[in-house]
């Protein structure tokens, strides 16, 4: 019947100009896994501290912030190296435009970076007394000790909307339908915790078995959710013919179906499980085995969320 | 004032007459376009008709890219245009991610984003834009829309019922508007686009974003080193640019 060999329209395009294609790539999703990596040290690290004592986890004050420092400065330098302009990243800061999240966002992540940098200084010269033991700077540093316990409050209070905010920008960009949904803002809570957790197992050797076991807990939570998030969007991606178009991208036989799933399995099916048999048996090898699958998924589910809406063509 | 775009489709014969007057106007690089004319065939033979409608930044009252733009590059004028200030852009792409209509590229040139004013620098001089003049069958109208007595707010009126914009769903309150469009025309995800396959070109996507000369490290090194002059015959070295058309390597 004829219905079911002509589209409705049947309409198509003979001439056009050439599609633009990825224009956020590899670049983005790095900036956006390392941030994520960032942020989450220092929220699980608070959520550590308040649930052990310091001294089941001996290096945690200084490690926490150096990880954070080292993946912050990934992060910007990615979101640095991504700008066709990168010399004018300062217009950012001399003409800030509020009304866009990329500026807030820049704003609070330089504060959240220096004050992560402070941290990261008070801790190591604190940990390590005989460094640079008569170095003026570090006699300076260690003299402002106390402010390390007074300052981290506000810099976990930091970390919430410093990673949330990439969710606000994806919110922004509304030719990409698939990023104007509420769950981009839980994806990016789950995906700090997810990072961070997994980035602090990766150092906690000689801490505590409890705390440990709390570290597999909040893997396991957040590969949980994150999973959850993904499928929520996968299966009911019928909300608009935008998303749905876009989604077809990932659904099966889409190009970019086999890495989709495979940030799946190893970001989160497979971390939840191994993270959840972990917490009874305390397998420290398997557990940094199941966090550094956690995050190279991780890295996948992202990039393939950032590049298939622009696959789509807008006009 | 608020000026406005009115394309009446079923004037336009598709000659491509705007998009190389929008292109000598404002030196529009080659491999990218402030406006251009899609050809869109309808019907299966011999019961077919090809249409044509022409494309451009839709400088919308709620501007998406404005809003996102994290230094004002993109600004609105007071006759509401949305204008950009290449000085100021930093090249993140992030209005391009905003606007719905792709209306925007990354110029290979300055590696700034671009797009269309409305021919500002020439609406400022009291002339029309270039576009408007070169059309031959004068199925581009520009004018005020807040004035009643304009060409455009008559023809509005007089075609009350068949005046469209696109993707009105975005509530960006786009000040370009169509007659006799319809959803095979204005809806990109409602006509099939077959990769690999052009009336007269093969070329589906770009292969680079921005100068293939230009890439992430000169980015940071060009302004301490003399900038070879770049012209339309660079943009044509395809075979040297093939190995830099990795995504995100623009």
């Amino acid at each position: 019947m004829v219905e079911n060999t002509i589209h409705a329209t049947q309409a198509v395009v003979t001439l056009d100009v050439a599609l633009p294609g990825i224009i956020w790539g590899w670049m983005i999703t790095l900036n956006m896994w390392a941030k994520s990596v960032g942020t989450g040290v220092i929220l699980v690290g608070a959520f550590l501290l308040y649930r052990h004592k310091k001294e089941e986890m001996p290096n945690l004050r200084w490690i926490m912030p150096l990880i954070a420092f080292i993946f912050l400065n990934i992060f910007l330098l990615f979101t640095l190296t991504d700008l066709h302009q990168p010399y004018r990243m300062i217009n950012i800061f001399l003409h800030p435009h509020w009304t866009s999240a990329i500026t807030v966002g820049a704003w609070m992540a330089s504060l959240f970076t220096g004050l992560v940098t402070v941290l990261m200084l008070i801790g190591g010269f604190d940990a390590f007394p005989d460094v640079r033991r008569h170095c003026p700077f570090a006699k300076k540093i260690r003299s402002i000790s106390p402010f390390y316990e007074k300052v981290f409050p506000f810099v976990v209070f930091l970390a919430i909307p410093v990673t949330l905010y990439t969710a606000i920008i994806m919110a922004e960009s509304s030719a990409r339908e698939l990023w104007q949904a509420p769950a981009e803002v839980m994806q990016m809570m789950w995906a700090a915790l997810l990072a961070g957790s997994a980035a602090l197992i990766l150092v906690s050797d000689n801490w505590s078995r409890e705390s440990r076991r709390d570290l597999a807990l909040v893997l396991a939570i957040a590969t949980f959710f994150s999973f959850l998030m993904y499928m929520g969007e996968y299966f009911f991606s019928f909300k608009s013919a935008e998303a749905e178009a876009t989604l077809a991208y990932v659904h099966s036989g889409g190009a970019y179906n086999a890495e989709f799933w495979f940030g799946m399995a190893l970001g989160f099916i497979i971390p939840f499980f191994l993270a959840v048999s972990n917490m009874k048996s305390d397998n420290k090898t398997l557990l940094k085995f199941t966090a550094i699958l956690a995050l190279v998924g991780l890295y996948m589910a992202k990039d393939v969320w950032l590049k298939i809406p622009q696959m789509l063509p807008l006009s | 004032m608020k000026l406005g775009f009115l394309v009446d489709l079923n004037l336009c014969m598709g000659c491509k007459g705007c998009e190389v007057a929008c292109k000598v106007e404002n030196e529009v690089p080659l491999s990218s376009w402030r406006l251009r004319v899609k050809y869109i065939d309808i019907g299966t033979f011999p019961d077919a008709s090809r249409s044509f409608t022409p494309l451009r930044c839709n400088h919308c009252e709620d501007a998406p890219c404005e809003r996102i733009c994290p230094v004002s590059a993109l600004h609105y004028l007071e006759n509401g245009i949305v204008n950009i200030d290449n000085s100021r852009c930093i090249g993140c792409a992030g209005c391009m991610m905003a606007c719905p209509y792709g209306a925007i590229y990354m110029d290979p040139e300055t590696n700034t984003a671009d797009k269309c004013t409305y021919c500002a620098h020439r609406v400022e001089s009291g002339m029309m834009p270039a576009c408007v003049v070169v059309c031959p069958v004068q199925a581009n109208i520009f004018g005020d829309v807040e004035d009643e007595t304009s060409h455009i707010s008559q023809y509005i009126m007089a075609h009350q019922g068949n005046v469209q914009v696109r993707k009105p769903e975005k509530h960006t309150n786009p000040k370009h508007f169509y007659v006799g469009g319809g959803a095979q025309t204005l809806d990109p995800l409602a006509h099939e686009r077959i990769e690999g396959y052009s009336l007269f070109n093969k070329i589906t996507h770009l292969d680079h974003i921005g100068d293939p000369n230009h890439g992430v490290i000169d980015r940071f090194l060009a302004p301490f080193e003399g900038h070879e002059e770049v012209d339309n015959s660079s943009m044509m070295d395809w075979a040297s640019s093939a190995g830099s058309k990795k995504e995100g390597g623009h």
